[in-house]
């Protein structure tokens, strides 16, 4: 649908937007690592067979790549997740001094409210921080023209533009109108070592540059950049991305300047809006971004004040801040019942959850990492005590056991963030000595973005064939002396792999192999039921976290038997081995009687 | 005017995206601004689904405020008392009966209670709602298209919103796998002739809240043990540990649960589980 003919009405998402705007810029080449909610826009652009797309091993690559297909006159688009840009920022921060060549536009995709990440920070700080500049969409079709506007900006002004969209616009299908692309040429590579080589000598001489460059563009009076809607004068409110939205629902009348280019600001729009208004509200997610700048520039402004500055906004959240300042009738907010918690869980079959469980059992510190089984902390796996950010799960397990700690030490961490921050680590606690267990649960997959291929996959974002890399023969190349690998559907060989490993003085990879059974395909095997008269409710099951098992309304000793939903049940096999009264069975050996 | 919200929600897997891709597609097809806004990523794991469709002349927030929804549709009973606080003043109700009891919902060991919801519509009758309780999954297969439990809601749906039954079929049509189409459309057709009801006589609890709470007493003989350590790996609420010595002791008394693995697997018989009778609370 989005490689649609121009004049299409297209009900995309911001990402796709995103995607649409960028083909229809001319971009040529695109990178990124899949990141929740970034994912679906370099998934989009894959669909266009005339652009160079691809995953890479993480997010600084991914940001080296792009630039230095934009220094060689390219187009070039990366995309990542807010903290993925953390990963890129050493890139970022002298990209920005170098320029960019022909264009080179940065999504980042924040989080507020934390929908699938392990903090909210506000990346819009990154533009101020790296002096480039920044376009915020509001809505699917703001995505696609701001991402047009971000690459024509680039190339004008030989800079990194930083487009910035949130769970709520990334996740959001609005309408887009398509429009025809542009064909452009590659202007080639032309070596230029004192804006390409950053020497600190050359390097003293671009900073004056980025600076320069920022003041020329808050200079511009573009109608892009700032949209003023003045409507009843006496509230004023100055808003970006999609809380204009929630403005807009919530105070139909008010005066809006709608921030595009949230930064540099455009201060004579908002000079001229502040004085055609009364009373002035900044209402934005997050951080006092906006609010803080417009007060450093004399504008006398009030937000934080009335709208918090943790999670995600809503309509509500503005209602009530504009409740709090005056500007609309207070009201009492409607009682939410109180409601059954659902949290995610590892889906049913999932083969993180046996050398978890093993670690766990056998007394292990678990030191955990980004990915689906980040969720093994929940009960009843109870099986992580720490995650913080990708890779970190090795480097804080050697520091946790180089600290006296009186239990053995592991690191659990799946295939994709291994390749993607874990092998610096492990050669780390190779070099170190480091006495630890690495488990590297290997599904073959990026699982928790939706079954993304990687550097040990075999396949390329387009399913092509690509060398896939040898896990195994990787850390025993980094010197690591005992290597393991096990199916950890198999009970018995995965407790004694884990005991194994623990025993090893020094450090011991444990690889678990077996796909993902969501993605990318969905495994079913024969599914598995409960023989009612022999369970005896011991719970042994329910300690798995198996959404497929739950307590039935029947009792044996005062406690629920289980039940096995057959349609959601992958035939695992897992429980199974574990039911000490072997009351769990494959379908295909039920009785009919 | 103003525009119109339908909140579309359930767990994850159950088609919950499928069903507001249904209803933004027609939403388009008659000119209307449309917005449709959902979370992926971890939440889907099992966890919470839900779409907001916002429609109408122009639609500005993608996201109904709590309060304002016209329509309620879920995919499953809990899931709707979760989001029953979106709907207006006379809003609308349409909940599949199906229960997708979550292993959050069985977790406590002391009471054995499950904390699942009863299916009870009190709480929406008192909010003055309108309730659609819809057999879906039933309707469905009947249909003969098992996973199409979401199309037949929609039926529902349609009942209530202003669009004609054709423009409807035309985005099933281009949206349901080419090879189950006919069944999805019987199955709408099913959700159609949905009524609203009035009391639902299903009221139970899904795992009853135990009165008395249980107390377990291990007797070891310790000349049995060899410290072989079976049990203690085998115990479901991790409670027992070898001792220096090598034999077993009970570490957590509170944590037992009576199951008896350790006394059943036990090789050399060295374990009995007894009950100790504790009254509580007094």
């Amino acid at each position: 649908m989005i490689e649609a003919a121009p004049a299409a009405r297209l009900l995309l998402s911001g990402d796709e937007g995103i995607a649409r705007g960028a083909y229809e810029a001319g971009v040529h080449l695109a990178t990124g690592y899949p990141g929740t909610p970034s994912t679906e826009i370099i998934e989009a652009l894959a669909r266009f067979p005339e652009i160079t797309v691809q995953w890479s091993a993480n997010e600084k690559v991914a940001l080296d790549v792009a630039l230095g297909a934009a220094l060689s006159g390219a187009r070039a688009l990366c995309a990542m997740k807010h903290v993925g840009l953390n990963v890129a920022a050493d890139t970022l921060m002298t990209a920005a001094y170098t320029g960019v060549g022909g264009a080179l536009v940065i999504v980042s995709a924040d989080d507020p409210g934390m929908h699938s990440s392990q903090n909210e920070q506000d990346n819009r700080f990154y533009a101020r921080f790296a002096g480039i500049p920044m376009l915020e969409p509001a809505d699917s079709e703001e995505a696609r023209r701001f991402t047009r506007l971000a690459f024509d900006l680039s190339a004008r002004y030989d800079v990194p533009v930083l487009v910035r969209i949130t769970t709520r616009s990334a996740h959001t299908r609005s309408v887009v109108m398509a429009e025809e692309p542009l064909r452009l040429p590659m202007g080639g590579f032309v070596p230029d070592p004192r804006k390409y080589v950053m020497l600190p000598a050359y390097a003293r001489a671009r900073h004056p540059v980025v600076l320069d460059r920022l003041a020329r563009i808050a200079a511009v009076d573009d109608p892009d950049f700032a949209a003023t809607e003045l409507r009843d004068r006496s509230v004023g409110v100055i808003t970006s991305g999609i809380a204009y939205h929630y403005v807009r629902e919530v105070l139909p009348n008010a005066s809006v300047l709608k921030l595009n280019l949230t930064y540099p600001l455009p201060l004579d729009r908002v000079r001229a809006f502040a004085a055609a208004v009364d009373r002035i509200f900044v209402v934005e997610e997050l951080e006092p971004f906006l609010e803080e700048m417009l007060r450093a520039n004399g504008v006398a402004v009030a937000g934080k004040a009335f709208w918090p500055r943790v999670g995600e906004l809503s309509p509500r959240l503005v209602r009530a801040g504009f409740a709090a300042a005056g500007v609309l009738p207070a009201e009492a907010p409607a009682l939410a019942p109180e409601a059954m918690p659902r949290p995610p869980v590892l889906c049913p079959g999932c083969p993180h959850v046996l050398p978890l469980l093993a670690l766990r059992k056998l007394g292990a510190v678990i030191c955990g990492d980004i990915g689906c089984y980040t969720l093994a902390a929940l009960p009843p796996l109870r099986a992580m005590d720490t995650c913080v950010a990708m890779g970190c799960s090795i480097g804080m397990a050697i520091g946790l056991a180089k600290s006296g700690l009186n239990a053995p030490v592991a690191a659990a961490i799946g295939d994709s963030t291994f390749l993607h921050a874990g092998i610096p680590a492990l050669l780390d606690a190779v070099y170190n000595r480091a006495r630890i267990v690495v488990l590297i649960l290997n599904n073959g997959t990026t699982a928790m973005t939706g079954g993304q291929p990687h550097p040990g996959t075999g396949q390329s974002i387009r399913g092509e064939a690509a060398p896939a890399v040898d896990l195994a023969a990787l850390c025993t190349a980094l010197g690591v002396e005992h290597v393991a690998s096990v199916d950890p559907y198999d009970l018995g060989a995965t407790y004694l792999a884990v005991e194994e490993a623990l025993a090893h003085d020094g450090v011991a990879v444990l690889i678990t192999n077996r796909p993902c059974v969501e993605a990318p395909v969905k495994i079913r095997d024969i599914p598995y039921f409960v023989v009612a008269e022999a369970c005896t409710a011991c719970q042994l099951c329910m300690n798995l976290g198996c959404p497929a098992i739950t307590w039935t309304d029947e009792l044996w000793e005062g406690r629920p038997k289980v039940t096995i939903d057959g349609i959601a049940c992958t035939g695992c096999t897992v429980c199974a081995q574990l039911c000490p009264a072997d009351a769990i069975r494959p379908t295909t050996a039920r009785v009919t009687s | 005017m103003s525009s119109s919200g339908v909140l579309i929600v359930g767990v994850g897997g159950q088609g919950v995206l499928l069903a507001s891709e249904v209803l933004a597609a027609v939403c388009l097809s008659q000119g209307l601004a449309v917005k449709k806004s959902e979370v992926h990523g971890m939440a889907q794991r099992g966890g919470i689904v839900y779409s907001h469709v916002r429609y109408g002349p122009q639609v500005h927030s993608p996201l109904i405020e709590e309060g304002q929804g016209d329509v309620l549709v879920s995919l499953e009973w809990a899931e709707a008392l979760r989001w029953a606080s979106f709907l207006r003043a006379g809003g609308a109700v349409i909940v599949d009966a199906a229960q997708v009891v979550p292993p959050a919902a069985c977790g406590d060991r002391r009471t054995w209670a499950s904390v699942y919801p009863p299916l009870d519509l009190a709480p929406f009758r008192a909010s003055g709602h309108e309730v659609y309780l819809v057999e879906a999954r039933a309707l469905a297969k009947a249909a003969g298209v098992a996973r199409a439990a979401n199309v037949v809601l929609l039926g529902t749906l349609s009942t209530r919103l202003e669009f004609s039954p054709d423009t409807w079929e035309a985005a099933i049509r281009r949206l349901v796998p080419a090879a189950s189409v006919e069944g999805n459309l019987r199955a709408f057709e099913a959700g159609r002739s949905v009524e609203p009801v009035r009391a639902v006589d299903r009221g139970a609890p899904h795992v009853p809240r135990r009165r008395e709470q249980r107390r377990f007493h291990l007797d070891i003989v310790e000349a049995w043990c060899k410290g072989c350590d079976i049990c203690v790996r085998i115990c479901p609420e991790d409670c027992l540990r070898l001792d220096a010595a090598g034999i077993v002791r009970v570490a957590a008394p509170e944590a037992c649960s009576g199951c008896r693995l350790c006394e059943w697997l036990c090789p050399d018989f060295a374990i009995t589980v007894r009950e100790q009778k504790v009254r509580v609370g007094g």
